[in-house]
């Protein structure tokens, strides 16, 4: 298939940047979205242009680094997956596709597609951890049963991939969804309760010192999250906040 | 010039990691605050060290060229880590583990490295619960385990079908926990591009900020290597596109020993190739080949016609099907080992059976199991008489909820439903078991400079089994560098930190500026890819399952032309001074090209067939074995350590003897 590619140009942080239109001809519908920018790299290389820079890695849906907003979705017109998912069956020929950066205040533009996520990086490291040194002596695993049910739920809030889709969706840019995410993890875990009152407020307030919005209520993050982390997480951390806020 | 001496503590094995841990020399608490390490990679192995290392006092520099720790390959692992728990109770123990490991590596790896291997691995998993990691449990609470390839019991310990990713993220957090409280200065989007030594020591790196351009010094008292796998030479794996060598091949160029470079694993259940425009090759767990059979048209008219499009494998009877593992290993079956169950797919496919338009896959079919478990399913719940449609619905239930995962992930990348059609799966680079030559502490031929994980050789041998890629990650990074690197360093506590305005950073910086800006004004006519995809098909075709002389001989002519031309026509578009993609890119296929002769003398050079090195000229003749891998035990029970000299073929081959005092030597048989 033959399509036109509408995609954002910048060239570093300072640049104003642009919406640019190329096109790429014979594109398989086998071809992953990436592979599809593959060609359209050489194609700029072969050219003397510079191709166009976007962050990408695993190529297998688990890194989380892949970032791009196609056609005004986090991770283009597919559920449940990553850009590097995404195949151009999901595209006719002909068409004309739309692509840019996940757009935050939070999140910076360093070139073209690739942004500053150190936002998250900073918010994990407010308190997404349990402190427990590397000893070798910690108690065994099986020392405190863990209900099935905990167990599951807290796995299916740590598969987060902290993409930033869920920033990117949101009309306000609020990082509720990541950020609750991560508080829920530990807040289901018996291991996590003894830090969980500082936790939950050191991990908010530095998710709002980074400039993230706050939640409406709107769902747009749970739609378009790749690995569907529910929305639950979020009502979990406002009552964990709460609880918190009334002991602090 | 550096000799080997793998430094393994003298007494019984299961005593040896115990007494020397007592022995060694420590550095005072006080002391610790006055000592750098830095650390590069930040996967599992060098996330664990990096975050351990600050904890115990030292102040850590670490790098990632992604942009956080948690984005490291180490998070693609889905199917497990192995730890001797005996949760089971099925006589499981630290010698078992370690027995399992030295046989599933046809005995070519260092025994007592492995020993002490086995002997941590339940403490990974207590530290990582500690953690918060949540693994699977059974519905009293307790922690679940599952078997995996090729074993007789089960310790494989799981989150899921994302182990990798919960291991990681737990090491993750641990990192944060210290670059909250300044003890790692992280780096992210830098890349190492070359290490510096002082006096013989490693004392530092220079490294490349990936946003600005901007060459860095960084200096320490000690440096470690955590960087991953190779399994990118071959252009096409299942690595991720940014998985390089540059940093163990750097080190290597400066000193370090490249220990077996043609020990590859060749994994047997991947999302086979669909074009040339194919960038990476997907993984599905081999526990898929606990239910689905493997087979190929009996035919070749079939198999052609199927290759053009004009017959669905669901037409082809029963009777003209070959389902050749099951012909072939009767005793183990579609079970055999991932390196035999490779190879048969590749000798299927070159004989023409192919069943893709590429030719090269091979038929994944869980019909028999959804037969099997759907009738078990009726008896089960009482369905008299079920309809064969009825049984086949029960069955893919049961088949769903084991596998589902990645029976989506196969849909959406091939546009197949696997339950209707059997999937397609073929061969692909997974995992290097070669790596850079290290002693029982982890160090290199090179003073102070350590290397964990993937990027070393030492605990798989010629072959890893499933489920213990994770394990010696976190071994090495938690539990065995801390203590060995500790040793070393008590001899620096008054050496104060290390400058960096010194010769030795000056050279080192020079070269690195000068190998930039040669691909920055190149005016070439080629792309970075262009050379890599050229490599890998080198590689693949004749460095892959299957090596002979003629080929690999071939193969290392072939690598050197690429090379020059590469270092002619190679094109990089962009400037120094900003993000590019392009000129990364260009850095990591240089080294390569130069990896990549490296493996194909060593294939070369080892003339017998062990693990995933597979030469055709070393099979047995007759017997129940005929045809199958031979091992030479009295010629090539060695570790390959080859010592850089100025050009890849140059190289000098030191050997290290393997000494096998607490496991038999013994023939791997799966008929």
């Amino acid at each position: 298939m033959n399509l036109t590619l509408k995609i954002w140009r910048q060239k570093g942080p300072q640049d104003k940047g642009q919406m640019v239109d190329y096109r790429v001809k014979d594109i398989s519908e086998h071809m992953s979205f990436l592979e599809m920018m593959d060609v359209l790299n050489e194609q700029l290389v072969a050219k003397d242009e510079d191709p166009v820079a976007f962050d990408h890695d695993c190529r297998e849906g688990i890194c989380g680094m892949c970032s791009m907003y196609i056609n005004g979705e986090a991770h283009g017109p597919d559920r449940g997956i990553t850009t590097c998912q995404l195949h151009m069956r999901m595209f006719k020929d002909g068409d004309t596709i739309t692509i840019e950066p996940f757009r935050a205040n939070a999140f910076p533009i360093i070139k073209d597609l690739v942004v500053d996520r150190m936002s998250f990086e900073r918010i994990q490291q407010a308190g997404g951890f349990i402190s427990v040194n590397t000893s070798g002596n910690t108690q065994d695993a099986n020392a405190i049963p863990i209900s099935k049910h905990a167990a599951d739920e807290a796995m299916d809030a740590a598969t987060c991939i902290g993409c930033g889709a869920c920033v990117a969706s949101c009309k306000n840019s609020s990082a509720m969804l990541f950020v609750s995410a991560k508080v829920s993890q530990f807040a289901l875990l018996p291991q996590g309760q003894v830090e969980a009152t500082d936790r939950v407020l050191n991990m908010v307030k530095q998710m709002d010192d980074e400039g993230f919005g706050n939640c409406t209520n709107t769902g747009a993050c749970e739609v378009e999250c790749p690995k569907g982390i529910s929305l639950e997480n979020i009502a979990r951390m406002n009552s964990e906040y709460l609880k918190a806020s009334l002991k602090g | 010039m550096a000799t080997l001496d793998s430094k393994v503590p003298k007494g019984p094995i299961a005593d040896k990691w115990t007494s020397y841990k007592d022995k060694i020399d420590l550095v005072n608490p006080a002391n610790k605050r006055n000592i750098d390490i830095i650390v590069v990679g930040t996967g599992l192995a060098g996330g664990s060290a990096a975050a351990t290392l600050a904890e115990l006092g030292y102040n850590v520099k670490a790098f990632a060229y992604q942009d956080s720790p948690r984005r490291a390959h180490s998070i693609a692992a889905q199917g497990g880590i192995n730890a001797a728990k005996n949760y089971m109770g099925d006589g499981d123990s630290n010698y078992r583990l370690f027995y399992d490991t030295v046989k599933g590596g046809d005995y070519r790896s260092r025994e007592a490295n492995v020993y002490r291997l086995a002997e941590v691995s339940g403490n990974i998993i207590d530290q990582c619960v500690a953690q918060g990691v949540p693994f699977a449990r059974d519905y009293g609470g307790l922690l679940d385990n599952r078997s995996f390839g090729g074993v007789l019991v089960s310790r494989t310990f799981y989150a899921k079908g994302q182990t990798g990713q919960q291991l990681l993220l737990g090491a993750y957090s641990a990192m944060n926990r210290q670059i909250a409280r300044g003890k790692i200065e992280m780096h992210n989007r830098h890349e190492m591009l070359d290490v510096v030594k002082v006096d013989g020591k490693a004392r530092g790196i220079i490294a490349r900020n990936l946003i600005t351009g901007e060459i860095e010094r960084h200096s320490a008292h000690a440096v470690v290597i955590a960087s991953g796998g190779y399994g990118n030479v071959y252009f096409l794996s299942t690595n991720a596109m940014g998985s390089n060598a540059t940093a163990a091949w750097k080190i290597h160029k400066k000193g370090a020993f490249f220990a077996n470079p043609c020990y590859t694993q060749i994994h047997p259940t991947c999302i086979p190739r669909s074009g040339d425009y194919q960038s990476k090759l997907t993984l599905m767990s081999e526990s898929l080949r606990n239910d689905g059979r493997i087979w190929v048209p009996k035919h070749l008219e079939d198999a052609k016609a199927i290759q053009e499009g004009k017959l669905k494998p669901t037409l082809i009877p029963e009777e003209n099907r070959d389902y050749y593992l099951e012909r072939r290993y009767p005793a183990f079956g579609n079970l055999v080992p991932r390196d035999v169950a490779s190879r048969a797919a590749k000798e299927r496919c070159d004989a023409g059976y192919g069943v893709n338009a590429t030719g090269e896959a091979v038929y994944l079919d869980f019909a028999a199991a959804f037969v099997r478990y759907g009738t078990e399913q009726a008896k089960i719940k009482g369905i008299h008489d079920p309809s064969k449609e009825e049984i086949i619905k029960l069955g893919q239930a049961i088949i769903e909820a084991k596998y589902g995962n990645l029976f989506q992930m196969y849909e959406k990348i091939i546009a197949e439903n696997p339950y209707e059609t059997p999937m397609m799966i073929y061969p692909a680079t997974h995992y290097t078991m070669g790596g850079v030559w290290v002693d029982y502490n982890l160090m290199t031929t090179v003073q102070g400079l350590y290397c964990i994980g993937e990027a070393n050789f030492s605990d798989h041998g010629a072959n890893r089994l499933g489920a213990s890629a994770l394990m010696q990650g976190l071994a090495d990074g938690y539990f065995v560098l801390p203590y060995t690197i500790g040793d070393y360093l008590s001899d620096d506590i008054r050496t104060g930190t290390i400058k960096t305005d010194t010769p030795e950073f000056d050279e080192a910086e020079k070269s690195v500026k000068e190998r930039l800006d040669f691909f920055i004004n190149n005016n070439g006519t080629h792309s970075v890819d262009y050379f890599h995809k050229k490599l890998g098909k080198v590689m693949w075709n004749k460095v892959g399952m299957s090596r002979n002389e003629k080929h690999l001989k071939e193969a290392i002519a072939e690598i050197k032309e690429i090379r020059e031309d590469f270092w002619k026509n190679v094109k990089v578009p962009g400037n120094l001074n900003e993000f590019n993609q392009e000129l990364e890119k260009a850095g990591r296929v240089a080294d390569f090209l130069e990896l990549g002769e490296l493996f194909a003398l060593d294939a070369l050079d080892r003339n017998e067939s062990c693990g995933g090195h597979f030469r055709e000229e070393s099979v047995e003749l007759d017997g129940p074995q005929k045809g199958e891998a031979k091992r030479k035990d009295k010629e090539y029970a060695y570790v390959s350590a080859w010592e850089f000299k100025g050009e890849p073929s140059d190289a000098v081959l030191h050997k290290e003897q393997l000494e096998f005092k607490d496991i038999e030597l013994k023939t791997r048989s799966y008929k």
